[in-house]
Parts: structure tokens; sequence; C-alpha cells
């Protein structure tokens, strides 16, 4: 398969790295910041929907390879004196390994099962991490000035923060896109339709799984590090929330699982009517509900999300929007 | 040379006793034809041949290699495939992706370019090229029919099992569908298939076993199998059933 000459290949790359090039040409930081957040949404949501989207194992407490991997990538940067770069792939690397250990137990679950279990793993990492000594226990750690000091001082190492996330979301979508269209990306769809079908027609389930698995893990571990060195410091209470869990699944949904863009346009939306709510005085402690309201709504009505929805009412743009 | 070897097996469901010490030999080349009553488990002795259950007892040798207790997608990359009596589109793929999911995984485990080329192939010959590009899911019954042995073809198979693939089919539906399948085994694939459709099976099967109660009870060719005492009287509690068996 030729994806450099489709145009669904490009346009959601396009977009991103026109996006970050003028966030970096304007040089803002309220710019940046605000981009931060999108693009950091945009390659967490991407991220789940290799593994939702692709195989349809609902994954709930995704956010622990996140947490997890910041963690490590964070411990790495802050106890370790270890650079920016090898700390983010390092936290990448240690979610990667631990979806491969705890992947080859719970993808023999089904359904909400699994589901549930996902919750687990993440509530079990928070305990783990509030009572591990060498991680800060339940206060954490901190990251000292002079690490700040390698990348020009604090408000040029944002700046080198924020181009690793662009770099990574860019990296995201490639990989997202080429699972999708890959012989082993067609297996996993076998696999969201019917899983004993898909076996009996070749497809090697449990190892096919446990490697989306693995791969869903490792980019929510580098973001997670690129998102604790830029915030200077990381908790338990911060890293392992389960409620961005909900909000990576609710964008998923509404920009449309399965699909490369769906989670670009969910987690744009989704950051859009967060910000605001968040400045309304009426709904501004109210926008989990809003939140959970939006996929009750999906749901029952759009469940294929906008860009699966578009892509059913117009086949002719089916291989623009991928 | 015997292309399957299905010795002793059994297989229960919790105190069921879904199939009782099973055995027979299907020769390469050939159509044998599997009947018997409803629940007699036919469909579950599909599922322990081709690892969809382990059996509790008794053992599976296909093509001289023992893959008891294998999982089933080991089986299917050894040359064996499958149409389910109650079809599985996958409903969201095209019905070529469906195709080609079959030719990917199958035995000769296909890239996605070639595997396109071979699901075009496989559509051509069950008779569904033109729906290649639909939705699995919008498919009639008759069509999903033929989809699941397109799948099944695409994986080019040394043998392939049918599981009632003539049911729900009006009578021009199943002398195609006839026709398919007597060109399947002119190809060289063996077939083991479930038939209810009398006439069909007699008349395309080299040889038929017959299952009641998780049991062999007769073995032979269509004519011998039809006049067999046992055999008329397993079906006795199916009048309809027995009537079409003495039509024979
Ligand atoms: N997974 C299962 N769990 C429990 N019991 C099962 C299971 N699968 C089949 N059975 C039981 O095993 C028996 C045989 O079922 P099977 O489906 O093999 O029959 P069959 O011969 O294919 O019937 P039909 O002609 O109606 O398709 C039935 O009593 C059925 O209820
Ligand atoms: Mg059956």
């Amino acid at each position: 398969m030729k994806s450099w000459r489709q145009p669904g290949f490009w346009l959601p790359l396009v977009i991103v790295f026109l996006w970050g090039g003028i966030v970096l040409v304007l040089r803002q930081d309220t710019v940046r910041e605000t981009a931060f957040t999108v693009l950091m949404f945009m390659a967490l949501a991407s991220s789940l929907n290799i593994l939702l989207g692709y195989t349809g194992y609902v994954s709930f407490g995704h956010i622990v390879f996140f947490g997890l991997g910041g963690y490590t990538g964070f411990y790495l940067i802050s106890e370790q004196g270890w650079p920016l770069l090898p700390a983010a792939l390092a936290g990448g690397a240690l979610s990667g390994v631990i979806a491969l250990l705890v992947g080859l137990a719970v993808l023999r679950l089904r359904g909400a099962y699994f589901a549930l279990a996902t919750i687990g793993i993440n509530e079990a990492a928070r305990a783990f991490v509030s009572n591990f000594g060498p991680f800060g226990g339940a206060t954490g750690l901190f990251v000292n000035f002079s690490a700040y000091e390698k990348y020009g001082g604090a408000g040029q190492a944002l700046w080198t923060t924020f181009t690793f996330l662009w770099i990574t979301t860019l990296a995201v979508l490639v990989v997202s896109y080429l699972v999708k269209h890959s012989r082993f990306g067609l297996g996993l769809q076998a696999i969201r339709e019917d899983e004993d079908a898909a076996m009996v027609m070749g497809v090697q389930a449990p190892r096919a799984k446990t490697i989306t698995y693995v791969i869903s893990a490792f980019f929510p571990g580098i973001i997670g590090t690129l998102y604790f060195f830029k915030n200077g410091n990381v908790e338990p209470g911060d890293a392992f929330q389960l409620h961005m869990s909900i909000e990576m699944l609710v964008m998923v949904m509404l920009g449309g699982m399965g699909t490369v863009l769906g989670p670009m346009v969910g987690a744009t939306a989704y950051q859009g009517l967060r910000g605001y709510l968040l400045t309304s005085p009426i709904f501004k402690d109210l926008h989990l509900a809003v939140a959970g309201l939006i996929l009750l709504l999906i749901i029952l009505f759009v469940p294929a999300g906008a860009v699966g929805w578009v892509r059913g009412r117009l086949p002719a743009l089916r291989r623009v929007l991928e | 040379m015997m292309i399957l070897q299905v010795q002793d097996v059994t297989k229960r469901f919790g105190g069921l006793q879904a199939l009782t010490d099973v055995t027979f030999d299907l020769p390469e080349g050939q159509i044998l034809g599997l009947i018997g009553p409803n629940g007699a488990g036919k469909t579950t002795l599909f599922n322990v041949i081709n690892g969809v259950y382990a059996p509790n007892k008794g053992k599976i040798i296909f093509r001289g290699e023992d893959i008891t207790g294998k999982p089933s997608y080991e089986v299917a990359r050894r040359g064996m495939a499958r149409a389910h009596q109650v079809v599985r589109p996958l409903h969201d793929l095209t019905v070529r992706e469906n195709v080609m999911v079959g030719a990917c995984f199958g035995r000769e485990g296909h890239s996605l370019t070639q595997a396109a080329h071979k699901a075009d192939a496989a559509l051509a010959q069950v008779g569904l090229a033109a729906r290649a590009d639909q939705p699995s899911g919008l498919l009639n019954v008759a069509q999903k029919k033929r989809l699941e042995l397109a799948r099944a073809l695409a994986a080019r198979p040394f043998l392939l099992l049918l599981d009632e693939v003539l049911a729900g089919l009006n009578p021009t539906e199943i002398s195609e569908m006839v026709d398919t399948i007597l060109k399947i085994r002119d190809e060289g694939i063996t077939i083991l298939m479930i038939e209810h459709v009398m006439q069909a099976v007699m008349s395309i099967s080299d040889r038929i076993i017959v299952l009641d109660y998780g049991q062999l009870i007769a073995a032979g060719k269509p004519e011998e199998v039809a006049a067999n005492p046992q055999v008329i009287e397993a079906y006795l509690g199916d009048p309809e059933m027995t009537a079409r068996l003495m039509g024979e």
C-alpha cells in the first residue's frame, strides 16, 4: 500500500504540522499552552483509538500508561539527570513493557470485564506509586531548576517540550494510519467485528491484541513524561486521574472510533467545549457531567462519531477522511 | 491418503455429553456428508475439529499432524477453513475486506495487495463479485452464506468445513450452491459438509456419516446410509425428514 499517495494519510499530518509550526513561529506563551493541551489530548486519544477503534477493546483506565510512563521519565530527568528525549522514550518503553505483561493476562477478558480490569490496573498503579519511595510516595517528585538550564532556561525548555509533543503527535498519527491500512490492522478489525470468527480465519488474536495494546501504551508514556516535565512536578493525584481516561474515551467516540482523523477532531472539539464550560459560571463545576452526557448521546445516536458519520453520508470523501 | 482422522473424540459441556467416542477418517479429495437430527452434535464436532473447543478425550489428526487442542488460528493456518452455520460477517468491513481476511490469514498468508486479488477471485467464484464494495452487514442471508464460503475459499484450504450452507436457500439458490461446491471439490479441495437438505447432500457426497445424540451411528455410501434402519429410526422423531430420507 502506497500510503504517501493517499490524501487520507496526509490530511491529519498537514493540519497538525501547520498548526504546530504556526505556534512555534508566533512564539506566544498562552497560544503554546492551549496548543499543548489540545495536541496532548489528540495524541492520547489517537493512542487509545489504536486499541479501542481498531480492536474494539475498551481500555477504561488507559491513563495508567500516561501516569506510569510519565513518572518513569520524570524520575530519570529529576533524579538521574537524564536529558528529556531519552527519558521520554524510556517512559514510553516502560509503559509498553507494562502493557505487555498486563496484556497477556487481561486481554483474555472480553467486553465489560476487560474494561473493569483496566480500571483496576490504574487504581493499583496509583496505590503502588503513592507508596513507592524512589518516586517520592504521596508527595511525588519535583524537577530541580537546574535541569532546565540544559535547554537554555525554563522558558526555552517549555518550547522544546512543546516541539517534542508536536513531533510525538505526528508520530502517533502516522502509526495510527499505518496500522489501520496494514494486513495487521485488517486482522485487528476482524477481531473487533467478531473475535472468534477472526480466529477461525487464522487471525492470531492473542498476539495481535497484545502488540496493539503495547503500541497504544507506548505513546502515552512519552506524552506523560513531556507533560510532567513541563509542569515541573509529578504526583499520584495528577498522574492517574480516571476522569482523564474517560475524557479520552469521549474524544475518540465524539470524533469517530476506528478512524485516524476522528480522535483529532474529537480532542479539538472536546477541548473547545471544555474551555467554554470552564469559563461559564453555570457549567464550570459540571464539565464532567457534560462529558458523560455527550458520551451517552453519541453512543445512542451517532455511534460512528463525527468523522464516521460524514464517511457514511459522503462515500466520495472516504479516501480523504480516513 | 487420509487428510483428516478423528479418533475417539469425546466432548462434554458440563453434564451434557455432546460427543461420545466419535471416530472416522476422511480421504483426500472426497466430499463427506455429516447428517443427523437437530442437536446431534454436528456443529460441536466441527468446533472440536477446527480447534474452537478442545475435546475432553480423543485426537484430531490433520494431514498426518496431531492438531488436538491447537487454537483455531493454528488450525486455519495449516489449511482448514470453515463456513459457519450461523453466518458471521464482519459487519463494518466491506464484502471484499471480509474475504481478504481469509486470504491474509489463511494457509497462504497473503499480503494485502495479493489478498485483494484472491478475494475478488473467490467472490467471482461464489457469484458475489458485484457486492464487493458493500458493507457486509447489508447482504441478505443467501448472500451472507456465499460470503462465508468465499472467505473460506480465499484461504486456499486443503479441507473445507461447510456447516449447513444450503439452509434457508430457495431451490434455485440450492442448485447454484451445489454447483459451486462440486467445482470446489474438482479443484482438489476436500469437503466435510453438514447438511439437512437431504436430496442435495445425498447426491453430492461420496460418503455419509450419521451422528445421533453425539454418537456415530452409521457410515457408508449415501444409498447404504439412507437404507440403514438405525438412521431411519434416528430421524423418526422428525417425520418430514424421515419422509425425505425414505423418498431417496
Ligand atoms: N457452547 C456450548 N455450551 C453448552 N452446550 C452446548 C454448546 N454448544 C452446543 N451445545 C449443546 O450440544 C448439543 C449439540 O449441539 P450442536 O450445535 O453441535 O448440534 P447440531 O447437530 O449442530 O444441531 P443443529 O442441526 O440444530 O445445528 C446441543 O444439546 C447443544 O445445546
Ligand atoms: Mg449445527
